[in-house]
């Protein structure tokens, strides 16, 4: 038992952003966006966190994957309480492609390198909405998972995992070293506040390249077009209510 | 002349004035508030009576971190969750 907890960490566009998609339909508008921690991720990170708090793991390091910006987020990790980052520099065409395949595969080769006992990843990115990350790499290692997590325990050897299903909740219990995917209601995400964000800054973070770590970026997926959702239909106005029910008749509302 | 807890407040002050960043309705309106709030009290000598305002200081972060949180839990709740029946 290594006691270490590796934590995913992706940087996207803030939620409290207005999306705007490209003219030519290639993707998003990025630059000079303000952009943040994913706010699953700063859920999974809070619960690495809170087992390091109540002493049942011994260390928390964060990853992110990403080009040269991804350390901010790092850096916000390691001030809620992560205690070392890994970097995983990904930059140019290999960012534009880089996928929820790739990312497992960084992060199944790290869990291997850390020994990790457990992996903590947001279930999904509000950026791709792929909730995959965590899925492929607990396949990569052959671990076992435990997604959707709304409480997590650690038993000994075991972890016992409270999962969000369909209509209600499902409790399971997995052998570590497991891969848990953190749901919204898992926890409340502390605060990156100004004078952790200065002590965050004497943690270290490793700068490290894929192919430090035998994984290979090429994805087979190709991305079309990106559209904006459908524009919401303005409004009617009524006079009376004879009017407003007639109306909602023609629409078939009643 | 300088006050021991002249860096309390400062500390306090600073503290503040970055959660205002993100404030919902800007940080050039936060920041306006903020310091009408600080100069409001500047001739505030007594060490007990600033004690008590850095506290109510502390306790309007604690305030401003669960504003924050709740935006953004509700936020993820209406694009990611059905609506309660």
């Amino acid at each position: 038992m290594s006691g270490r907890v590796l934590v995913g960490v992706k940087r996207v566009i803030d939620y409290a952003v207005k999306i705007r998609v490209k003219p030519d339909n290639t993707g998003v508008v990025t630059d000079g966006v303000k952009h943040s921690m994913n706010p699953f991720c700063e859920i999974a990170v809070e619960e690495a966190v809170k087992l390091k708090e109540k002493k049942l793991i011994k260390e928390v390091v964060a990853v992110s994957c990403g080009p040269q910006q991804a350390q901010e987020t790092i850096r916000t990790a390691l001030a809620m309480g992560a205690d070392r980052g890994i970097h995983v520099e990904v930059s140019g065409k290999d960012y534009d492609t880089l996928g929820p395949l790739q990312v497992s595969k960084i992060m199944a080769a790290l869990a291997k390198k850390e020994d990790a006992q457990l992996v903590i990843l947001g279930k999904q990115a509000i950026d791709d909405d792929c909730n995959q990350t965590g899925q492929m790499t607990a396949a990569l290692l052959d671990w076992p998972q435990g997604t959707f997590a709304s409480e997590v325990a650690i038993e000994g050897d075991k972890v016992k995992v409270v999962r969000e299903i369909d209509g209600g909740l499902e409790t399971i219990r997995i052998k570590t070293p497991a891969v848990v995917t953190a749901d919204l209601r898992l926890n409340t995400p502390r605060y990156a506040t100004l004078p952790n964000i200065m002590k965050a800054k004497k943690k270290k973070i490793v700068n490290m390249k894929p192919a430090d770590l035998g994984v290979d970026l090429t994805s087979r997926l190709e991305q079309l077009r990106v559209d904006e959702p459908p524009q919401r239909q303005a409004g009617v106005k009524v006079e009376t209510v004879a009017d407003l029910v007639g109306k909602l008749k023609e629409t078939g509302r009643i | 002349m300088a006050n021991p807890l002249r860096g309390e407040v400062i500390r306090l002050y600073k503290n503040l004035l970055y959660l205002g960043r993100e404030y919902p309705q800007g940080s050039a309106y936060f920041r306006e508030r903020l310091k009408s709030a600080f100069m409001k009290n500047k001739d505030v000598t007594d060490p007990e009576e600033i004690k008590k305002l850095v506290a109510r200081g502390e306790f309007v972060i604690k305030e401003i971190e669960a504003l924050y949180f709740l935006k953004k839990y509700r936020a993820m709740k209406k694009r990611y969750y059905e609506p309660d029946k």
